[in-house]
């Protein structure tokens, strides 16, 4: 075992872990933000820059300083390690920058964005962003394109985490999409907008970070914070039939993965699941699921469930229906 | 100061070729090395020698070899990177060009040190003609039992592969070369592991630049303490260093390290003055990497020193008033060139050739040249020159790999120091 040493607070962790994993496992506020680690993935993490964190001491052997601030996704702890993150003035300034030039070609269009609720970019830069933008550059755009019959993409909003790269090449058993051209001019695309067709293409969908890869099933029906989250399972051949339904009164609005509090799916699912499994029927239904997240849609727990009264209309005074107002 | 190693037998009639090459000396160290030394007593030569990365980090190419995990069963490789692309250098291009042997004559003894047998040249893909040169050469020492089975009858066995890149900037940076060798998308891999224990296929792998391998040959004939008492301090041996910009005499020059820089610029023997009798204005000394100084700075350290042409004289008074030797790129401006206008054509050049990987380097890079764009072009603002500072800072030590310290640098040392160029440019707009 190691001792590590993260905002003031010791704990012991396993040899070949990483900062950020051992920040997650003290928990609460001391976890650096990730947008591109996903610990499900293999090879995630280290591009979107905002887990950086201070390591004020390498090791108990070697008590320098690390030189420059370090990514703790990938970085591994050693023995006497200490770390800084919230105590750490540099890292803070650091992470605003990071979050800054996420926005800086963002088209913040949340109040369009179907991720708008449960995104992480809207967390970040609730925490770390300005309040005005200090560019006033024109935004990169992209076309929005299908990704198959649904998903759909929008490059715009993409922060280029590489996570849909990583899940498609894992997950499915022929890539057929990846990272395009480089530098600002860099896009998630497949060649000839091809459809990917395999039976667990929808997970990207679910480790996007941002609203770039979105459910065409979902699109524009609802925002998050209007429809209820509640675990459910199924019988189903390809996966393990465990996920979140999403819903409005007795209707299933969109199927997801199960996801915990770092925004990680606990499995991922399998297509049949998430796009054509839309009736209550198909689903048994295990109780409201808790989101720990510090999104919008957070407010509603829905720990006690309470059945809306129904209002009678009293006779002779008809509510005359919506249109007709 | 007149001292040349790797440049010595450049006159020698057709030294491209292997007959020409052994009849100046050429190979003998090979001969030296396998008959008389082991990889051992090779690698402390290399050490002894005081020899630093030529490619601009200056590192200990003796210190870096011994960092080479050499306790798995894996295979170890060596990789000569010569994916030069920095603008303002083309030293090592000169170097393959013109005496291919001594490149191929280094890769030999270094992989004999680390233990090697199979060894790849990754090469700038515009460098097209290069290939062939090179190619010729392994050829003829294959021919000659320098390369192939059981070399000179020894036990030790070496192939040298040439493979270019397509062209990437990038692909110069020590992991995102090993990808791009590998056959995938020229991405810097986060670090850690390094190459020495995870590098090509997974493998322990040492990645040099050309003329570090090139001066190993070298430094194994006349030993690696004779060489170290070339140069100065810890600066040993000499460097190839390219000149351009405004200068008389363009081109490459081997110089002995603690060299003045006075002398570089002005002596007949090297630069020979700023052209058409103008004043000096700044020097970027290391490649477009590195921080400009103006002619004051460059000339002397802030407290009245002489600047010599040493990793440490260069680099006196850090980022405030120094700079770095860097890979040797030596630009010259004289009093008529626009900072500006430099500037922002350096952040062309680095938006571009970013990968897009991590966010600060990706939106940094364009942010910076679309705010440069305004300046140079008339509509820039005052308060877009702390806007550049506020981004280059925050891009630099931030990103997976130095091309965001590389495209932050050159902006920062820019305001630092013509810091009025910007803003008559705003003013005159």
């Amino acid at each position: 075992m190691l001792k590590v040493t993260i905002d003031n607070i010791t704990i012991d962790v396993e040899e070949g872990m990483t900062i950020l994993q051992a920040a997650r496992m003290i928990g609460g506020k001391v976890v650096p933000p990730a947008m591109c680690y996903y610990s499900k993935l293999k090879g995630t993490g280290g591009k979107c820059r905002t887990c950086l964190v201070k390591v004020a001491q390498s090791s108990a052997k070697d008590p320098r300083p690390m030189p420059k601030l370090v990514a703790s996704c990938s970085t591994p702890v050693q023995d006497g390690m200490v770390v800084q993150n919230l105590t750490s003035p540099e890292v803070q300034e650091a992470r605003k920058g990071v979050v800054e030039m996420l926005l800086v070609n963002h088209p913040l269009d949340c109040p369009v964005c179907d991720q708008a609720g449960e995104c992480d970019l809207q967390d970040l830069s609730f925490n770390y962003g300005m309040e005005e933008t200090a560019s006033e550059e024109e935004r990169r755009e992209f076309p929005v394109i299908d990704i198959g019959p649904f998903i759909k993409l929008h490059m715009n909003r993409c922060i280029l985490c590489y996570r849909c790269v990583y899940a498609a090449d894992q997950l499915t058993s022929e890539r057929r999409h990846g990272v395009m051209y480089r530098g600002d001019g860099s896009e998630i695309s497949t060649l000839i907008a091809n459809v990917i067709d395999n039976d667990f293409s929808g997970n990207v969908i679910d480790v996007c970070p941002v609203g770039a890869l979105t459910d065409k099933t979902f699109r524009f029906k609802s925002r998050v914070w209007f429809i209820k989250p509640m675990d459910a399972h199924r019988e189903c051949g390809r996966c393990s039939g465990k996920g979140t339904v999403w819903m409005f009164g007795n209707e299933i609005y969109r199927v997801t993965g199960r996801k915990d509090q770092y925004g990680e799916v606990e499995e991922f699912i399998c297509n049949e699941c998430r796009f054509e499994k839309k009736e209550l029927a198909s689903w048994t239904v295990e109780g409201p699921r808790k989101i720990k997240r510090q999104s919008v849609i957070s407010a509603n727990h829905y720990e006690k469930m309470v059945q809306p009264s129904i209002i009678k209309p009293i006779e002779g005074q008809m509510i005359p229906p919506q249109n007709e107002l | 100061m007149g001292s040349s190693i790797l440049l010595a037998n450049i006159g020698v009639p057709g030294i491209r070729n292997l007959k020409a090459y052994r009849a100046s000396g050429g190979y003998s160290a090979v001969e030296k090395a396998l008959r008389e030394m082991t990889p051992a007593q090779v690698a402390q030569e290399v050490t002894r020698s005081g020899l630093r990365g030529r490619g601009g980090a200056g590192f200990p190419t003796g210190l870096k070899w011994s960092f080479l995990d050499r306790k798995t069963d894996k295979p170890r490789y060596l990789v000569c990177n010569a994916d030069e692309s920095e603008p303002g250098t083309f030293k090592d291009r000169f170097l393959m060009d013109k005496i291919p042997h001594l490149l191929i004559e280094g890769l030999i003894l270094s992989s004999y040190a680390l233990g090697v047998n199979n060894c790849y040249i990754y090469i700038r893909g515009e460098f097209k003609y290069l290939v062939g040169i090179l190619e010729k050469a392994i050829r003829e020492a294959h021919q000659n039992r320098f390369l192939g089975e059981k070399i000179l009858g020894s036990d030790f066995s070496l192939n040298i592969f040439v493979h270019p890149g397509a062209g990437a900037y990038i692909c110069g940076e020590e992991t995102a070369l090993l990808e791009s060798l590998e056959g995938k998308r020229g991405n810097p891999r986060i670090k850690p592991p390094f190459p020495a224990f995870k590098g090509l296929y997974g493998c322990p792998t040492v990645v040099n630049n050309v003329e570090t391998l090139a001066t190993v040959g070298p430094i194994i004939s006349m030993g690696g303490e004779e060489y170290a008492k070339i140069g100065k301090g810890k600066s040993t041996g000499t460097k190839l260093i390219s000149a351009c910009g405004n200068i008389n005499n363009p081109g490459v020059y081997e110089i002995e390290m603690g060299l003045l820089l006075d002398d570089f610029i002005y002596s007949p023997a090297y630069c020979g003055g700023i052209a058409k009798g103008k004043k000096l204005k700044a020097v970027i000394p290391g490649g477009s990497s590195v921080p400009i100084l103006p002619a004051d700075l460059i000339l002397r350290t802030l407290n009245g020193q002489k600047r010599l042409m040493t990793y440490e004289s260069l680099a006196e008074g850090e980022f405030a008033s120094g700079t770095m030797l860097g890979s040797g790129g030596f630009i010259v401006f004289d009093e008529d060139a626009c900072i500006v206008r430099n500037t922002w054509n350096l952040t062309r050049f680095y938006r571009h050739e970013s990968c897009g990987q991590c966010s600060p380097c990706r939106e940094g890079t364009s942010w910076m040249e679309n705010v440069l764009y305004r300046l140079e072009h008339g509509s820039g603002k005052l308060s877009d020159i702390d806007l550049l500072v506020r981004v280059a800072k925050n891009i630099e030590g931030n990103t997976i790999c130095p091309l965001g310290d590389a495209a932050a640098w050159p902006v920062a040392s820019a305001i630092r120091h013509f810091r009025h160029e910007f803003e008559e440019h705003v003013k005159n707009a």
